[in-house]
């Protein structure tokens, strides 16, 4: 039995509406409880803000395209290095650090659960061979579905029961935690180098539209009740007026689930332009806020961007190559098949390029005219807006109108007119800063019941104190110092073992990976039928029964086993 | 006992749907491997114990004693190189990489003899790939440009490319074109709807005047570009242009020949060009089984996917200084484990002076061309057949090798890891 008292810890956890009130935490075992006896070991957080533990809802740090961001880009490697140091292992990289060192650093600033943007099945084991490597948080993966063969033929079959079947194969098969559809149809079209412009294009061959991939998979994720809802990467990210496409999806979400949202849009700064070119793209995110205040069923992440050098990385392979026609830098493409896509590219954005001062607005704008910050969760979705690093310098400019001020005026003049931003007023609190990086993030991947994102007994014992006395200081003056506490904690407890001190990794992790099981009838488990066990020989290259991740990649998997109603 | 879907671990191709016929610890029969898999499967004269060098004899001693040896040669060295990797799973690599981690050591794998170049020039361009399924669903246009596969991957035209049936094209064979490109007509040169025979060294200039015609600028060519015709640079250009969807396919006569990693870039431009037009892809024919397993896991770890220094406490990557052939050619390494290669049967001549002047160490199942360089050598269990683990194909692709029989060999983890432990108490 391993006993902790936090003593003295101002506390903000909105799941359990807690706002600020300076109390002990016990833990026993990794667990909050009640209390503990008088031989705990004690940690005196001195009314320093405690959270729970950070939760990242969209960020790419494991699997095939991030290792092949790494692989491609030796320069980005050198750009962050340590050495060996105690329990750290070596880490390279800035942008695509390696395992241990994205690890290392979302520890150090007290994150210790995080979900992976994307992984195909077919490569599903890399990805959790890489969570193995990453080994302070705990892992889930978004599994690709956007061009899956056998989801598409059950859409053009309308048969939504074959395709939420097709689902709870592949997911339990590949021990991913949710439905991911990156630019729907787009990725197979982009086998032929094509792709789709709006959710009712048709998809070469396949005759479904973006849509109807959408609703069928909504409808389906909740057939299998899975924890999380289907988490959408839009068509046409990128391209100047897709906030028409963003609106006409986030029109065809049904409200199906009274627990969460019933869709998960991702990275919608992405999302949110107007304009026809590049040359006059501005600001829809008022149009885009609207409707998400408007609609409770639905959840956004911002996608913030910062300035500065990156690597852009996503499924959405036709968007890569758009993307790499306007920078020629360089070009990674993965297709994977009857599955998904894939592209890389590294980007540099510019204080300079009117382009990308719009991008960095709007990014900021959806988060300070969101009503509801459940709604509007905090990401750059790493490390395409931005490396995670970047986040306190968000939570500084979301919580600060003099820190946007002061960065407002450095931008391309005619930013201006082009988005709202200057012109709004509000300023973030520490409870909604809470909201929109770990409770709001556990109720919409739905892992609160697993004692996710907040600190009453029975919850995990992930804990984040930072050094921030929040009724000392005024963040919207003193940002430099928010800036610098979020960047770093005191104290990173995970699973109730401090595992960070003051920026430095103490311990070796042990992270779990989690991951969904829908349990469905005989009749509806793919295992047994013989037409999807023949085509898979005929068309993958990998044999069926050599395709499923099995539990030795999982050392501490943590199955979630659902009912499904089919 | 027949044991189906076993995974040959041969080459990159990694094929997956062998049946494997065992009587005890004996593997009686193979069936869908090619002949490169049946020797695999059904060799044997391994070697029974650990040997150790006595002088001029070699002595067989214990397991524990060759490992406290091992750890010792390790320990003791100053610049120790860690090379091989591409023969074992990844598990055994990243062992091996924590270890180099801790011995402050350089660790390379056999990229650095074969596509090291290839990954430069990734490196400066990127990489327009796909995986080998896609391929065989779509491709209408095959290039084999350097590549024999007939000899080294004997089964990627059956499974992936030129003869497999896929999705959208029932009948592969004859819905698809093949080019083949090289300096000789080899016998898959034989197979082509097209072969564009290239004068040895001249590969970059025939690669430069395709991506010419591809952009509109083909009056500038001579009448002959590298040996070839410029009627036929244009028809190739065209059949490439208007595909469907092209799928080429590189090898070492690309990489290691004159122009090396240029080459690379050129043909890596050349894909991303008729992009513009088309769908097209270019991929390297990788040689060991699990060579892309170890680039992978290297870079995961440390960032970089061969070549890697820890002597400055942070991974230090720089082919040309960092590689395993400059090290030994520098006589700058003191020491040498090596892993699932044979560098003795690869490596120039100094270079094998070097390693057998200096305690070498090899972990490997059988006898080889470095066993005569070494001081010792430890049998372990053979991938795929003793042993199971993870290895990624020459695409990316992930696949969990089995182990089809029991015996008593250690597998490459169980010995590192043992190893490493000791390592780890020491430093
Ligand atoms: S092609 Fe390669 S992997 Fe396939 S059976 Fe032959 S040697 Fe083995
Ligand atoms: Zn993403």
């Amino acid at each position: 039995m391993s006993e902790l008292l936090i003593k003295n810890a101002c506390v903000i956890d909105p799941l359990n509406g807690i706002n600020g009130d300076v109390m002990d935490i016990a833990i026993r075992d990794g667990r909050i409880v009640e209390d503990v006896g008088s031989s705990a070991e004690v940690i005196d957080a001195d009314r320093c803000l405690t959270l729970p533990g950070g939760i990242d809802s969209h960020t790419h740090v494991c699997g095939t395209k991030v290792n092949f961001g790494r692989y491609m880009s030796p320069e980005d490697m050198r750009a962050g290095r340590t050495s060996r140091n105690g329990s750290m292992h070596v880490t390279s990289g800035y942008s695509v650090p390696t395992t241990f060192g994205n690890s290392y650093r979302y520890s150090t600033m007290g994150y210790t659960t995080l979900l992976e943007g994307a992984m195909a099945p077919l490569e599903a084991r890399h990805t959790h061979e890489e969570f193995t490597a990453t080994p302070h948080q705990d892992m889930m993966a978004n599994t690709l579905f956007d061009g899956n063969w056998s989801v598409m033929e059950a859409v053009r079959e309308k048969d939504v029961k074959r395709a939420a079947a097709v689902v709870a194969w592949i997911l339990s098969a590949a021990k991913g935690f949710a439905i991911k559809l990156t630019n729907p149809g787009g990725t197979e079209a982009w086998g032929w180098g094509e792709d789709v412009s709006s959710i009712h294009d048709t998809v070469p061959y396949f005759e479904v539209t973006p849509a109807e991939i959408i609703e069928t998979m909504i409808r389906a994720n909740e057939l299998l009740r899975l924890p999380h809802s289907v988490h959408l990467h839009c068509n046409n990210l990128g391209v100047p007026g897709n906030y028409r496409t963003t609106l006409d999806t986030m029109n065809l979400v049904p409200d199906l689930n009274s627990r969460r949202q019933s869709l998960y849009l991702t990275h919608l700064q992405f999302h949110s332009y107007g304009g026809t070119t590049w040359r006059d793209i501005d600001s829809r995110s008022e149009e885009i806020i609207r409707v998400v205040n408007a609609s409770p069923h639905i959840v956004i992440d911002m996608g913030q961007i910062m300035f500065g050098r990156t690597t852009t990385m996503t499924a959405d392979g036709p968007m890569e190559f758009k993307l790499y026609m306007l920078h020629h830098n360089k070009w990674s493409n993965h297709d994977v098949e009857l599955e998904t896509g894939s592209g890389i590219i590294p980007v540099y954005y510019s204080k300079k390029s009117v382009v990308n001062c719009v991008m960095w607005a709007i990014g900021l704008e959806l988060a300070l005219q969101a009503k509801n910050p459940w709604q509007c969760l905090l990401t750059t979705d790493n490390p395409n807006g931005a490396p995670f690093v970047k986040y306190p310098e968000i939570i500084a400019l979301l919580m600060s109108k003099r820190y946007r001020d002061q960065e407002c005026a450095l931008l391309d003049p005619r930013t201006e007119k082009r988005v709202p931003l200057m012109a709004i007023d509000r300023e973030l609190d520490w409870n909604e800063i809470a909201i929109m990086t770990r409770a709001g993030q556990s109720r919409a991947l739905g892992i609160e019941s697993l004692g996710k994102g907040h600190l009453a007994p029975g919850a995990e014992a992930d804990v984040a104190i930072y050094p921030i006395r929040t009724t000392e200081i005024d963040p919207s003056a003193q940002f430099q110092q928010v800036m610098a506490g979020f960047s770093r904690t005191m104290y990173t407890i995970k699973r109730g073992r401090v595992v960070a001190r003051n920026g430095e990794v103490i311990v070796e992790g042990a992270n779990s990976t989690i991951w969904v099981k829908p349990r469905v009838s005989h009749e509806y488990d793919l295992g047994n039928d013989p037409e999807f066990a023949k085509k898979f020989q005929q068309y993958y290259t990998v044999r069926m029964r050599n395709y499923p991740v099995q539990e030795t990649y999982l050392p501490r998997g943590v199955c979630i086993e659902t009912e499904a109603d089919l | 006992m027949k044991i189906e879907d076993v995974v040959c671990t041969f080459c990159g191709c990694l094929c997956d749907d062998l049946v494997v016929e065992v009587e005890g610890d004996m593997v009686v029969n193979v069936e869908n491997g090619c002949t490169l898999a049946n020797k695999k499967f059904m060799g044997n004269n391994r070697l029974k114990t650990p040997i150790k060098r006595d002088g001029g004899n070699w002595k067989k001693v214990g397991l524990d004693e060759a490992i406290q040896t091992a750890a010792g040669i390790l320990l003791d060295a100053d610049r120790p190189l860690l090379y091989g990797w591409s023969g074992t799973h990844g598990e055994a690599q990243t062992i091996g990489v924590h270890m180099a981690e801790l011995l402050g050591a350089v660790i390379d794998n056999t990229s650095t003899v074969c596509h090291g170049p290839s990954i430069m020039a990734i490196q400066e361009v990127g990489h327009p790939g796909c995986t080998l399924g896609q391929v065989k669903n779509r491709a209408d246009v095959i290039v084999y440009w350097g590549a024999n596969p007939i000899e080294a991957h004997p089964r990627h035209m059956s499974r992936y490319t030129t003869y497999a049936d896929g999705f959208f094209l029932k009948e592969a064979f004859r819905e698809r074109k093949v080019i083949v490109v090289d300096i000789r007509k080899t016998e898959t040169a034989n197979i082509a709807d097209e072969f564009i025979m290239v004068e040895p060294g001249a590969d970059y200039a025939l690669l430069s005047a395709l991506r010419a015609i591809v952009r509109g600028k083909g009056d500038v060519l001579p009448r002959t570009v590298a040996g070839v015709e410029k009627e036929q640079l244009i028809r190739v250009a065209d059949i490439c242009m208007s595909a469907k969807f092209g799928a080429m396919f590189f090898g070492l006569g690309l990489t290691m020949s004159r122009g090396k990693y240029k080459n690379i870039r050129n043909a890596i431009e050349l894909t991303e060009e008729l992009n513009r037009h088309t769908k097209f892809t270019i991929s390297p024919m990788r040689g060991h089984w699990n060579v892309y397993g170890s680039n992978e896991v290297f870079t995961w770890i440390t960032g970089y996917p061969f070549a890697v220094d820890f002597a400055r406490g942070i991974a230090f990557y720089n082919p040309g200084e960092t590689t395993s052939v400059d090290i030994l050619k520098r006589g700058e390494c003191d020491a040498c484990l090596v892993v699932g290669s044979d560098p003795g049967a690869h490596f120039p001549g100094d270079c094998c002076r070097h390693l057998a002047d200096i305690p070498t160490i090899q972990i490997d199942p059988h006898v080889n061309a470095t066993t005569h360089l070494s001081r010792l050598q430890i049998p372990v269990a053979v991938t795929g057949i003793d042993a199971e683990g993870t290895a990624y194909r020459m695409d990316g692709v992930p696949i969990r090798t089995r182990k089809v029989i029991d015996t008593t060999y250690p597998s490459d983890s169980e010995v590192l890891d043992k190893i490493y432990q000791i390592i780890r108490k020491e430093t």
